[in-house]
């Protein structure tokens, strides 16, 4: 098992306040005493069985395939209890938090995903769950609302800038910083202040390890590339773990263009970022020259986020994996190319993967795409945009 | 202040020094930098080295303050839509930093954003600042700045929390420069209407591992309230409380009175 890492390279630490780190302690000190212990994660092994679904398939898209030029696997995190890759980790940290003693558990939201997944983790284990979503996402994703009250959590609105992501990330960590005696932060992404990034790989790493095995079991060799959206960067890094000792593979991320890299309009944080300090750790973010954090944005809400992970950035600086991007234009054109072909309507966030796939295509050696959610949740949006 | 043998770390302590030796603790009043507007701060700032304010901490607005609790956040926001930047910080320091010792509040990213710490610390203490607080910056993340702002004169104030262990309480005291911060309860800033009874304990434990003067912040939004820590600290910080009476008044003139009005009375209570 790999160590719980502070720093990946540069990037990674903990610039949080002074209050928290005693907690952060604690987590990592709780996460290494668990993943070692058999009958903690045995139960966890059940539960991503017979409650979430694992393993996922490993689908040969045959349709998508003809049209790439180049054969393609989806892994099917949207064959997941809940729709996507979210409930991975929201599962683990619940685990987590009961086995803290900290029966309260609080999560951040954009889109809702992982405030759902959060949410029936908690009423899987009977913790108390509180969600922060902006005002602006509460609007956008009612449906999602509606689903997490139905669990038994309270969604707490957050009124402050844009009324989105960010500001729903930074009200949590307020929440955590004002009860953090009694409460653990579910966070959402490969973000945050260590031990963050690390834990959160570690739960998402369940995806890389099936795929891996799976590929080769298909077709008794590694893909050629791994393909994944990334917006914090969860289910990439959780894809990715397993194959970054494999050096012919390549790892290629992809991020939410938004209305173009030109335009001030997209989620590019690592492809057209600084290096910064957002929520707790050094990665690459979108701020300005003064150092304020810009607002991110992307038709999806997943990727609608000014930051990515720690270790992101520094595959990225490495050059073992690499970052590309597409506009959401190309990625509703997907969105749509994809429930044709396949049948399968995904997230608006693997769709952006999915864009990048039908633009780079051909060849003889296979793919790999980590299909991170359903995107039922999206219908509204795409709708408004296209007109149906 | 072009002095370069008297240090930020030696102005803030000499201001601890002359208010204990009228036996009472210092009074620093926070305050944020173009809130609501450039004016209005810039009159904020003389009306608190008029009204007895023994240092000023300095707040430049961020777009994302974790440290901080809805009125701080919400000053930061307001002060950012009208247009303050880093240099209206500067300039607010610059105009009373000869009067009184100023330490800034500032967030990491605005260090980094800002040619980094070596970089930040020259142009802070170019405006005449004493010190500064990093709240995103703990023990552990801290020691490259805290250098770089020593050799630059600029005091890097560190944090100590209800929370912190006391072993790692008594490393931070150790490398403690300027003064210790101690954060009253667990949480962001904001008036609370009661301290938490564990407080002078901690404030005891602290003094008793600092070589340095300690302070206490977060919570503190009466005068009777300063008083009371007045008691155990070094210095009482008063933060949201004078945030918000800037916010109620309308006009620099009005904030200014409203703030000097506070600041007098918590001097009377301090000093009784």
């Amino acid at each position: 098992m790999s160590a719980v890492e502070e720093r990946f390279g540069p990037y990674g630490g903990r610039y949080v306040p002074e209050t928290l780190i005693a907690a952060l302690d604690e987590l990592t000190a709780a996460w290494v005493e668990a993943r070692s212990d058999e009958a903690f994660m045995a139960r966890m092994d059940l539960l991503r069985r017979d409650f979430i679904g694992r393993p996922t398939p490993l689908y040969l898209a045959e349709r998508l395939s003809e049209r790439a030029g180049r054969r393609v696997y989806l892994k099917r995190e949207d064959l997941n209890h809940t729709g996507a890759h979210k409930i991975n980790n929201a599962v683990g940290q619940a685990l987590l938090a009961e086995r803290m003693g900290k029966r309260r558990v609080i999560a951040e939201t954009g889109a809702g995903q992982h405030g759902v997944a959060t949410a029936t983790a908690c009423a899987l284990l009977g913790l108390e769950c509180v969600v922060y979503m902006g005002t602006e996402d509460i609007r956008r994703q009612a449906p999602n609302v509606e689903r997490m009250r139905l669990l038994g959590a309270e969604v707490a609105p957050v009124e402050a800038g844009a009324r989105t992501l960010k500001e729903a990330v930074s009200a949590a960590i307020r929440d955590w910083v004002a009860n953090v005696a009694s409460t653990h932060y579910v966070i959402g992404s490969a973000v945050g202040p260590a031990p963050f990034p690390a834990l959160v790989r570690d739960l998402q790493r369940v995806i890389g390890e099936e795929a891996r095995d799976q590929a080769l079991k298909a077709e008794g060799e590694l893909p050629a590339r791994v393909i994944a959206c990334v917006g914090g960067g969860s289910n990439a890094i959780g894809i990715f773990s397993p194959f970054v000792d494999d050096e012919a593979v390549e790892l290629i991320g992809v991020e939410a263009a938004g209305e173009g890299l030109d335009t001030p309009r997209h989620g590019a944080s690592l492809g057209a970022g600084v290096t910064g300090v957002l929520h707790g750790s050094l990665s690459s973010i979108i701020a300005d020259e003064e150092g304020q954090i810009l607002e991110a944005h992307s038709v999806s809400a997943g990727l609608d986020y000014p930051g990515s992970g720690p270790e992101h950035a520094h595959l990225r600086d490495t050059g073992r994996a690499r970052y590309e991007s597409v506009t959401d234009e190309q990625a509703l054109a997907a969105f749509a190319e994809l429930a044709r072909l396949e049948g399968i309507i995904p997230a608006l966030e693997s769709s952006h993967a999915i864009a990048w796939l039908l633009e780079n295509g051909g060849g003889e050696s296979f793919d790999v795409l980590c299909l991170s959610g359903r995107g039922d949740k999206d219908m509204a949006e795409v709708v408004e945009r296209t007109g149906g | 202040m072009a002095e370069a043998t008297v240090t930020g770390a030696e102005r803030i302590e000499a201001a601890f020094g002359a208010a204990g030796e009228e036996g009472r603790a210092a009074l620093m009043p926070y305050m944020m930098a173009g809130f609501p507007d450039r004016d209005s701060s810039l009159a904020v700032a003389a009306a608190y080295a008029d009204s007895g304010a023994d240092l000023i901490e300095l707040g430049v607005p961020f777009s994302d303050p974790l440290a901080d609790g809805p009125t701080i956040h919400a000053a930061a926001t307001a002060a950012l839509e009208a247009g303050a930047t880093l240099a209206t910080a500067l300039e607010v320091c610059r105009s009373v930093a000869e009067r009184v010792p100023v330490v800034f509040m500032v967030y990491a990213n605005m260090v980094l954003a800002h040619g980094g710490a070596a970089e930040f610390a020259r142009i802070a203490a170019a405006a005449g600042a004493a010190g500064a607080i990093v709240p995103d910056l703990p023990l552990g993340e801290a020691e490259d700045v805290r250098e770089a702002f020593t050799a630059a004169g600029l005091a890097l104030v560190p944090l100590v929390a209800p929370t912190t262990p006391a072993p790692r309480r008594a490393e931070i005291c150790a490398v403690a420069k300027g003064f210790v911060y101690v954060v009253s309860t667990v949480g962001t800033t904001g008036e609370r209407r009661e301290l938490p009874a564990e407080l002078a304990e901690l404030v005891a434990a602290t003094k008793a591992e600092a070589e340095v003067p300690v302070a206490v912040g977060f919570g503190i939004g009466t005068p009777d309230q300063a008083a009371e820590v007045g008691r155990l600290a070094d210095g009482v910080i008063v933060g949201s409380r004078l945030v918000r009476a800037a916010a109620e008044a309308e006009g620099p003139g009005a904030a200014a009175d409203a703030v000097a009005e506070f600041l007098s009375e918590t001097r009377v209570a301090l000093a009784g």
